[in-house]
């Protein structure tokens, strides 16, 4: 064969994607695309584009918080949870980092035909047991059967409705240079876990999904400081996209150390073996707080206190930048970019 | 994990590069081969704290990105046969071929499957007897010996539904071939850790001293690349052309022997199509006759034709380490992770990626 160079020629098209792929589902740029190009102009009115997790508005002089999500994990049972459980606490936690108290949630189930009876009295069991744990009642659902193969074993919808009864605003046009960032804990648990069984990878890990009710832990914190102007839970697309996402809507840059991020050592000893970044790897019960640095302190000690915030670290600040990015100081003193994740992340190779 | 953060430490690497700094007098141009070194590199900055006269170029190293458009295509075209589900790592399935990528064949229709490793493909094809399951291999020496175990496994298993469309390339001929032409200029090789687990060094000795280039193995953390820098610039700096181990906690002279044997008792080396770069001699991996049973290129109907297209990007440059990614016309403007124009942006291990999503400075539109 001819041994040549060639100095050019990289034959790949631009691709345009007129189809859903699953990276429109990774909660990371694509996911924003199909929100901004397709969504909201559609349906652009003054409560949707607040672009919250949960909406936000008034009703006879009280302010309620309104959220929907669906959960399609698979698979459906996972060490520290299952779908069940998910499916309340995700909604939950939406309505809890707007700074309202979660009341009333509805429950929708797809399931496929031929799932078993028992595996569905157990998932209704779970989410029986998380809703008392969150202190929510359902108080309405639907449940609709479709054809095997038209769905993967069972889905399930939660909506939910909070009432936002102190005077914080809590909104990312109150975000500032100087603003501390808190984070509650370790990262990455939940992805990993779900990655874990669901690959059947021959690991000795016990990695639980992190999967937790936020509500009692934002509670004592709205309760100790009025300075809270931005929560977030860091779901699909990790950390970093959480934070991109409040840098943006803030109009803010971002600095974080990445020597007080915590991450469990056999998280990380996973996310090293293929080649994940945690910062990307979902997380279902964690929290992200924007503070104004007089009050990150005692919101500091205070979520230290609570559980779920026994971990909790200043990881870093709000700082000024045209560009609203995130930048990280690394463990060996340079600065790099955090981006949003692009599509799903996927194992490296090499 | 002590083992990886003791790499990972800032007043280690703060003293290796006042080592560099130390014994530097000149301008040198060292090259690493290796899309996960490349990634440390732009992860850690490590251009930030390295003296000037230092200059970093990323040569063929992501697996992904010098995979040729043509065995994209083969495989599309496979995951689209009947009862077929086609298997591969991540990154491969993002890539177009001549139209589009494995993902969006998936998208519409094709059994597309992201796997780990290719023993989850042979659980596939135990799992479900009536499909076909493919293993698009791809990937350097690191990854060959997994894919000739799994053909070996599926032998032994006596499994008729297991194929491999194999897209292995060997990573020395393509170093000659850089350090052969004219349009690079290279004073040092960083030589890939992980390739060398398997290999070893013993046939870099050969190249470091026709072309008079010192070679060192080393590892992926980012004090290891500082040192393996280090090493490389002592070795310029003193005239001398060796081929030197950084890597020493997982790399030994002769390599993994074991490993080696099964690669080379399931395949043959012959010539090769870098995506990018054109053909180098001896530079590819082939299911030898004896396995040929498994070899979806012979088993399954192909239509190879293909019409090269040529497009803004220039990869090529690229992964010669001629141009860096910013010297890119289309870099953070036309293409993008979300809008790649070329591999090199598409695969997480390609240095258009790792500079976009590393990188200091973003250029809006
Ligand atoms: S930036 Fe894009 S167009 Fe330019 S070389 Fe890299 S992949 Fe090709």
């Amino acid at each position: 064969m001819n041994e040549q160079i060639n100095i050019n020629s990289c034959p790949v098209p631009q691709t345009e994607y007129d189809r859903i792929l699953m990276a429109h589902g990774g909660g990371g740029k694509f996911s924003k695309n199909l929100l901004e190009q397709y969504i909201y102009p559609l349906f652009d009115n003054e409560i949707l584009s607040q672009k919250h997790d949960s909406a936000i508005f008034e009703i006879s002089n009280t302010k309620f918080a309104f959220t929907t999500d669906s959960f399609v994990v698979n698979p459906i049972y996972f060490p520290g949870g299952d779908i069940g459980k998910l499916a309340v606490y995700g909604t939950v936690n939406d309505l809890s980092v707007a700074g309202a108290k979660p009341v009333f949630i509805s429950l929708s189930f797809i399931i496929e035909e031929g799932f078993p009876i028992e595996d569905f009295k157990k998932i209704l069991l779970s989410i029986k047991q998380a809703t008392e744990i969150a202190d929510v009642k359902i108080i309405t659902g639907d449940t609709k059967v479709v054809e095997k193969g038209s769905c993967d074993k069972i889905f399930i919808n939660t909506t939910g409705i909070g009432i936002i009864e102190n005077q914080i605003e809590i909104n990312p046009s109150k975000c500032k240079a100087g603003d501390k960032i808190i984070l509650s804990g370790s990262i990455g648990e939940h992805g990993i876990s779900i990655l874990v069984s669901r690959n059947n990878f021959e690991l000795e890990t016990n990695i639980e999904s992190d999967t937790a009710p936020l509500n009692s832990l934002v509670e004592k914190i709205i309760n100790v400081s009025k300075n809270i102007h931005m929560m977030r839970d860091p779901t699909r697309g990790g950390l970093s996209s959480c934070l991109n996402e409040i840098a943006q809507s803030a109009k803010v840059g971002m600095l974080i150390y990445e020597d007080k991020i915590r991450i469990r050592e056999d998280v990380k000893s996973i996310c090293e073996l293929l080649g994940l970044d945690p910062l990307y790897v979902a997380n279902e019960g964690k929290l992200v707080v924007i503070v104004d640095s007089k009050d990150a302190d005692l919101v500091l000690n205070t979520m230290r206190q609570h559980p779920l915030g026994k971990d909790s670290q200043i990881i870093g600040e709000l700082i000024e930048d045209q560009f609203n990015l995130v930048y990280m100081k690394t463990i060996i003193g340079t600065t790099r970019i955090v981006d949003m994740i692009s599509g799903e992340q996927l194992p490296r190779i090499c | 994990m002590k083992f990886i953060d003791e790499y990972r430490n800032a007043d280690d690497s703060k003293r290796i590069v006042d080592k560099i700094k130390n014994i530097l007098r000149h301008n040198w141009y060292i090259m690493e081969i290796c899309g996960g070194q490349t990634h440390t590199i732009l992860k850690y900055r490590l251009e930030e704290i390295l003296p000037e006269k230092i200059t970093l170029l990323h040569g063929p190293g992501c697996p992904v990105c010098v995979t040729s458009v043509e065995f994209i295509d083969k495989a599309i075209q496979l995951s689209f046969h009947k009862d077929v589900i086609l298997t591969s790592y991540g990154d491969m399935l993002r890539v177009p071929g001549t139209k589009y990528s494995l993902l969006y064949s998936k998208s519409i229709g094709a059994n597309v499957k992201t796997i780990y490793s290719p023993i989850d493909a042979l659980k596939l094809a135990k799992d479900y007897p009536d499909k076909k399951i493919i293993f698009f291999a791809i990937g350097f020496e690191t990854t060959a010996p997994a894919t000739a175990s799994s053909i070996i496994q599926a032998r032994k298993m006596g499994l008729k539904n297991f194929f491999v469309l194999c897209a292995h390339v060997l990573v020395p001929p393509a170093i000659e071939i850089l350090l052969k032409s004219q349009l690079t200029k290279i004073d040092g090789i960083i030589a890939a850790g992980h390739v060398c687990t398997v290999m070893g060094f013993k046939e870099y000795i050969p190249i470091a001293k026709k072309y008079k280039v010192p070679i060192v193995v080393t590892g992926f953390e980012p004090n290891d690349l500082l040192l393996g820098i280090f090493m490389t610039v002592k070795q310029l700096e003193e005239g001398r052309y060796d081929v030197e181990n950084q890597y020493k906690r997982a790399v030994r002279e002769e390599g993994n022997m074991s490993a080696k044997k099964i690669m080379f008792d399931v395949f043959e080396v012959v010539d090769r199509k870098w995506r990018g770069i054109g053909f180098i001699n001896n530079s590819g991996l082939k299911i030898k006759k004896e396995f040929e049973d498994m070899d979806a290129e012979k088993v399954f109907s192909l239509n190879t034709q293909i019409d090269e297209i040529d497009t803004e990007c220039i990869a090529g440059l690229i992964l010669q380490g001629i141009k860096k990614p910013v010297d890119c016309l289309n870099f953070a403007r036309k293409c993008t992770p979300e809008n790649p124009l070329g591999a090199p942006m598409v695969s997480s291990e390609g240095s258009c990626n790792a500079y976009y999503k590393f990188g200091s400075v973003k250029i809006n539109n």
